[in-house]
């Protein structure tokens, strides 16, 4: 296990060396970065130029619900966010050389490619956080704080699971186009609003059926220190970690049916 | 000059025809992102109507029709994922297009017409049909605003075309497009008017937008047009902007096109 581990490390530091290497597009990718999450915030900030509250809640309300999720999504880009160029693995046949060596596929995969790039956007929308908290006059307490280290963590793995999910897809049909990602990426955008803003069904769809709803919404409401306008129960908000342990087994399960049912496209 | 029009056009349609299952998930994809942006913007409707004021101008129905034809013309002005030239540039095919009888901007742009064109046939049409079954959508009431849209729309093709073309010719210097390419991605999505109307900004800020870059010529302009938010006076000014812009970036093209075959020259390539 140690040696396995060590292996891996290895190939992280590598990738981490390689990226570094090239200053210019590094620097210049971390901007992108920058400027990517930037324009989210900004469509949030225009939309609230109109109107004083949307769903009952005030913009900085809405920050604290659309940092949670920010900080959560960039954790698990940064993490498995690679995992989206499958498509390119399999076409490639990089997917084959993988499943021969004697170590885990998801592993070597994940290694293959770190972000560090994306470190900027983790660090972007932890600041986010810090000032929504604080324009949004949140007082800490231990449950607070204790829901404030909890809920971008379930968040992350919550993501990575999504993540993982759907990049499965490239197993049995490897022209998937953008198709996958419209369920992560459509998540992450359900997650920067409250809840009450949907519709009915596409609440029930997205923050119930996927999940996307213990993602910022609910956890958001104890750090908040207000009642859902649904009328949802108070426990709810603490389901998160449990939410993200179920989508993580799913992925797991969705992942290895996908390694087994796997056939290679010949190149 | 018309039949070669004809031809490059009706090769740029076919090669995206080929292309089915992508027309598919990109027509999903853009409805997936219609639904959660239209619950929004009628969140913005409602809570703006209930001070006594509409949302810059629009109304909720109107609103919807904005959402939903602009996710509509996001494969129509393809905003994104146009990378022939700078692939072309990088690979050294681009000297190819030198010995051809074309010019290479006309060729490239006959091209993204014929593209547009099977666009509006499959992209288009779908989340408009879509988004008018699951909410109430606005449908324009003078006959003159279906041309003026079809014309607006054309001449966003051809600012998107230019503005592609533009960022992709960065190639030739930069080599890399990457950079550039993210640069456009959000500009175009900030400024077009996809993530939300132009309007919404203050009108300093609008008119900056409208007058010193061709950002809201791109899905603003026909949106605008479409929705009918203002007289028609407005909507020829809109279509005047646009075909300003179209213009200016066509001949920005051809002067970069030059100055980069003159680069290749002397770079012996």
């Amino acid at each position: 296990m140690a040696e396995r581990l060590r292996i891996y490390r290895e190939l992280v530091r590598a990738q981490v060396r390689g990226q570094a290497s090239y200053r210019l597009s590094f620097a210049l990718d971390l901007l992108g970065n920058l400027l990517f999450f930037g324009s989210d915030l900004i469509a949030v900030l225009v939309v609230f130029r109109q109107v004083p509250a949307l769903g009952g809640f005030s913009l900085r309300e809405t920050l604290v619900v659309f940092g949670l999720a920010a900080t959560g999504f960039a954790l698990a880009d940064l993490a498995v966010g690679n995992i989206e160029r499958m498509k390119m693995y399999v076409r490639t046949g990089l997917l084959d050389a993988v499943l021969i060596r004697p170590l885990g596929v998801l592993g070597q995969l994940l290694a293959l490619d770190v972000g560090v790039r994306r470190i900027g956007r983790v660090v972007y929308s932890m600041l986010l956080l810090v000032v929504a908290l604080d324009a949004a006059d949140v007082r800490l307490t231990p449950v607070r704080v204790l829901m404030l280290v909890l809920t971008p963590l379930s968040a992350a793995v919550f993501f990575c699971a999504f993540f993982v999910a759907t990049s499965t897809v490239a197993f049995w049909w490897v022209e998937s186009g953008e198709l996958s990602n419209s369920l992560t990426y459509g998540g992450r955008d359900f997650t920067s609003y409250p809840m009450p803003v949907y519709g009915t069904w596409l609440r029930r769809f997205f923050g119930f059926a996927l999940g996307f709803g213990f993602v910022s919404y609910y956890p958001s409401l104890v750090v908040l220190g207000r009642a859902d306008p649904l009328g949802a129960p108070a426990w709810l908000s603490w389901s998160g970690p449990a939410v993200a342990a179920l989508a993580a087994t799913v992925a797991w399960l969705i992942w290895r049916t996908g390694v087994r049912h796997y056939r290679s496209t010949g190149s | 000059m018309a039949a070669l029009i004809r031809t490059l056009g009706a090769s740029g349609f076919r090669r995206f025809a080929t292309y089915r299952q992508a027309t598919v998930a990109a027509t999903v994809t853009n409805s997936v992102f219609g639904l959660l942006r239209t619950y929004v913007m009628l969140a913005v409707s409602a809570a703006a109507t209930a001070t006594g004021a509409a949302a810059a101008g629009y109304s909720g129905e109107q609103l919807v029709l904005y959402v939903w034809a602009g996710q509509g013309l996001i494969g129509v002005v393809m905003l994104w994922g146009w990378t022939d030239l700078a692939d072309r540039i990088r690979s050294g095919d681009v000297v190819i297009d030198l010995l051809r009888p074309v010019d290479p901007v006309f060729a490239f742009l006959a091209a993204d017409l014929g593209r547009a064109l099977y666009a509006v046939l499959t992209r288009f049409a779908v989340p408009i049909v879509t988004g008018a079954l699951i909410f109430d959508m606005y449908l324009p009431r003078r006959p003159a605003t279906y041309p003026l849209f079809l014309l607006s729309a054309l001449l966003a093709t051809v600012v998107s075309f230019a503005c592609r073309f533009l960022a992709n010719a960065t190639c030739y210097w930069l080599l890399d497009y990457r950079g550039v390419g993210m640069a456009w991605a959000v500009f175009s999505g900030l400024c077009g008017g996809l993530f939300f109307p132009i309007r919404f900004l203050p009108d300093w800020a609008a008119a900056l937008l409208w007058f010193g870059t061709p950002g809201p010529s791109l899905l603003q302009a026909p949106l605008d047009v479409l929705t009918e938010r203002d007289g028609w006076a407005v909507q020829l000014g809109i279509l005047g902007i646009q075909a300003a812009w179209a213009v200016l970036l066509l001949w920005l093209c051809r002067v970069v096109q030059r100055r980069a075959e003159r680069r290749l020259v002397v770079q012996g390539g």
